[in-house]
């Protein structure tokens, strides 16, 4: 009775994967990847799966776990889903793959532009693009007569019109949730004043007059915003447009295809895409340029390497993107651009354009020190001199306790 | 009791506090003292990352770890001192402040911030917990037999819940347009944050605690009601003591020695307060101790943590709670040795 039992469950999961016939082959090596779980990589590791034996991880965690994971020997998982921020650890402990000789074997369908090159040698493989750019309501700017603002004086003019007119809860929206989001936002902002992060003794240059014109510039939001705007992360933002609450925010090119979900938008074709706001005239859009693509372990064998490369490329095809066009900015074949990626493309190809994340050991711990000083000066219990001060003496503790000052 | 029954009997447990307990410890103490760094080195590192349509590449010099011959990550442990307490402490920024009396710069100094929250959330939500638990006790104890047993369900209740999910909920039910949020708002007219500023976010915090904990000291309260001897209270009664009078001279004396449990366990955990930082995302406001050690620990996005400081901050966590238990423990020590005799 219990063989039958067995026998018949095998026969119905040969079954199921041989319902899957979306894939071109049958995966016989067993694969595991760990990724974010947003849901551009929901479409790429279900399109994966249709090969059979593989299992996916999506854990918006995943920036944590990774860098032990992919050290143990043999790796935890075969193949890694990073973004241009989270690669940094992998790289600096050598516990992801070249992927030359993977990429001139399986990956012909692959654009040069997708191919991340460090030192010549490609490393990791790009599937789409993110930024930070300017979403708003086009009904709502249309009836006011405000034009698209492109710069973030324009932002607040336009956002006072909207608070007298009164037409929604809030004008502006914003991801200053303490912690990492509200550090992006300074990260985003600063550049777009002229400002460096480093100077070259790996010593920090925030403390400046970008420094303060950026904090300046940010508080500005305040007047527009929740006064709950030190809680509020990515998804909490596109809660509020898809609710109607808030009519303008910088927001997540990944989280525009949401705005026309008819099962959670109350807004479905109301929400515009722009090129992020620049923060001087003259300058570049106030933002900065992500990547997220696949990596493959070092510590695994050249047979698992190859399955699982094999199933990546599967995963990052022109059927995938064709089928989930609107989940991100894709840099795969295939890809349409629709209206909701205007902004992230004008974005991009802004000149001149903002740059791409400076992820390196020192970002890193200015990004934390940023994260814990940056409230203080929001809520007001400190001015921007001391905050930048502050920030100053707080990365230079921990670059001292990593080693990267002396 | 034979000393080879006891061992078999205790040994065991002995073994797992050493292991999981002494061991991790000792461990933590040492590394308050040490730094573990990388062994680094400058490299020219040409990046290609792409565009919307083309990549871009830049040439930088990068601050990378060296690699040894078996691809692992090559470090050095020095030994420093006090120099991780000082980093976390910054006793000179705290003097500064100190010598301009100035409080609002010490609360600027993480440490001292934290310290300042946990230590009022710990010593205002003891007597409350202790209170309330008691009122309930009292109460279930005088009600009639037949509904006692929904009545202590119910009021359990709040205990079983995960700390952390219940935090959650209240700050679901709280945020923005959190239901209760929505309905103070109906009733009053007014736009209600109860998360833009830090005394709402402290208020919620301390009811959300003595919510989650009084059903632990009703339950202790409740069996220790049950062993108050009848006849000293009915000789109260005939001396014409009031209830009050019951409750002050014959009922609290009779449970002062759980009460002291109690301010034992709730200092313990209370000190250790950090699944309302987490759960109601207060870090702008309001920071604790825990919370202060785990962000040390939490790897950013380049995998560094600070692994020297969160050893120094565990173990100023740990002699903060040895401080607060000195009083309750010297009392229990006394009774024990009292009623030794």
């Amino acid at each position: 009775m219990f063989l039958k039992k067995i026998a018949l469950a095998g026969a119905i999961s040969l079954m199921g994967s041989a319902a899957f016939a979306a894939c071109s082959y049958e995966n016989t090596t067993p694969i595991k990847s760990l990724t974010a779980g947003f849901e551009a990589w929901k479409a790429v590791t279900d399109a994966m799966a249709e090969c059979g034996n593989f299992q996916a991880e999506l854990d918006q965690e995943f920036r944590t776990k990774q860098p032990a994971a992919f050290e143990a020997n043999p790796s935890l998982y075969q193949i890694g889903g990073v973004s241009n921020g989270t690669i940094t650890p992998l790289i600096n402990a050598g516990t992801i793959r070249p992927l030359d000789d993977l990429v001139a074997k399986y990956g012909q369908n692959l654009t040069p532009n997708q191919l991340i090159r460090i030192n010549g040698k490609i490393m990791a493989v790009a599937m789409m693009v993110n930024t930070q750019h300017l979403m708003y309501r086009s009904d709502i700017l249309a009836d006011l007569g405000i034009e698209t603002p492109t710069t973030w004086d324009e932002v607040y003019a336009a956002a006072e019109k909207i608070k007298e007119a009164g037409v929604v809860d809030y004008p502006l929206g914003a991801t200053m949730k303490s912690g990492w989001n509200l550090a992006q936002e300074f990260v985003n902002m600063y550049p777009g004043h002229g400002g460096q992060f480093f100077n070259d003794d790996n010593t920090t240059a925030v403390n400046s007059d970008a420094g303060v014109a950026a904090l300046e510039t940010m508080k500005k939001a305040l007047a527009f915003t929740d006064p709950e705007v030190l809680v509020s992360d990515s998804t909490y933002v596109q809660q509020q447009f898809q609710q109607g609450k808030i009519a303008m925010a910088n927001l997540w090119s990944s989280r525009a295809g949401a705005m026309n979900d008819p099962a959670e938008s109350q807004v479905v074709g109301k929400v515009a895409m722009a090129a992020a706001p620049k923060a001087v005239a003259d300058g570049a859009p106030a933002t900065t340029l992500w990547w997220d693509g696949i990596v493959i372990a070092k510590n695994i064998s050249d047979e698992e390497a190859d399955a699982a490369f094999r199933l990546a490329m599967e995963g990052l095809d022109a059927e995938t993107v064709q089928g989930a066009n609107d989940a991100a900015i894709w840099l795969v074949n295939g890809y349409v651009p629709t209206e909701i990626a205007e902004g992230a493309i004008a974005t991009a190809t802004a000149a001149p354009a903002p740059p791409a994340y400076p992820s390196t050991t020192q970002m890193g711990l200015l990004h934390t020190a940023l994260g814990n000083e940056l409230p203080a000066f929001l809520t007001g219990d400190r001015d921007a001199a001391a905050t930048l001060t502050a920030i100053e003496e707080a990365y230079t503790t921990s670059a001292k306790e990593a080693g990267v000052l002396k | 009791m034979k000393f080879k029954t006891f061992a078999a009997f205790v040994g065991p447990s002995v073994f797992m506090m050493l292991l999981f307990i002494a061991a991790p410890l000792v461990s933590v103490f040492i590394q308050s003292f040490q730094v573990t760094q990388p062994i680094l080195q400058q490299v020219e590192v040409e990046t290609c990352t792409p565009g919307f349509l083309t990549q871009t590449c830049v040439t930088e010099t990068k601050t990378v770890p060296v690699l040894d011959d078996a691809g692992k990550t090559m470090t050095e442990t020095r030994w420093v001192g006090l120099q991780s307490y000082r980093n976390v402490l910054q006793m000179d920024k705290f003097w500064e402040a100190v010598g301009n009396g100035s409080w609002n710069d010490i609360m600027q100094i993480d440490f001292w911030k934290a310290l300042r929250f946990t230590l009022s959330f710990t010593l205002l939500t003891l007597p409350l917990v202790i209170g309330v638990g008691l009122a309930i006790a009292l109460a279930v104890n005088n009600a009639t037999r037949s509904i006692r047993g929904p009545i202590i369900f119910i009021s359990l209740l709040p205990f079983i819940i995960t700390p952390v999910i219940g935090s959650l909920s209240i700050y679901w039910l709280f945020v923005g347009d959190g239901i209760l949020t929505a309905m103070m708002e109906r009733w009053t007219g007014t736009n209600i944050s109860m998360f833009a500023q830090a005394w709402t976010i402290e208020l919620l915090m301390y009811f959300y605690r003595v919510w989650h904990v009084a059903p632990f000291a009703f339950v202790i309260f409740y069996a220790g009601l049950q062993t108050v001897n009848m006849d000293t209270l009915e000789s109260a009664v005939i001396d014409g003591a009031s209830r009050w009078e019951r409750l002050r001279h014959v009922i609290v004396p009779h449970l002062m020695p759980l009460i002291v449990f109690i301010a034992l366990i709730h200092l313990m955990d209370c000190y250790r307060v950090f699944e309302e930082i987490v759960g109601f995302r207060s870090q702008a406001h309001v920071i604790s101790l825990q919370w202060l050690t785990y962000d040390f620990m939490t790897p950013d996005d380049a995998g560094n943590r600070a692994i020297s400081r969160a050893s120094a901050s565990a173990m100023l966590t740990m002699i903060g709670i040895v401080f607060l238990l000195i009083l309750p423990l010297r009392r229990t020590w006394r009774d024990h040795k009292g009623s030794a005799h």
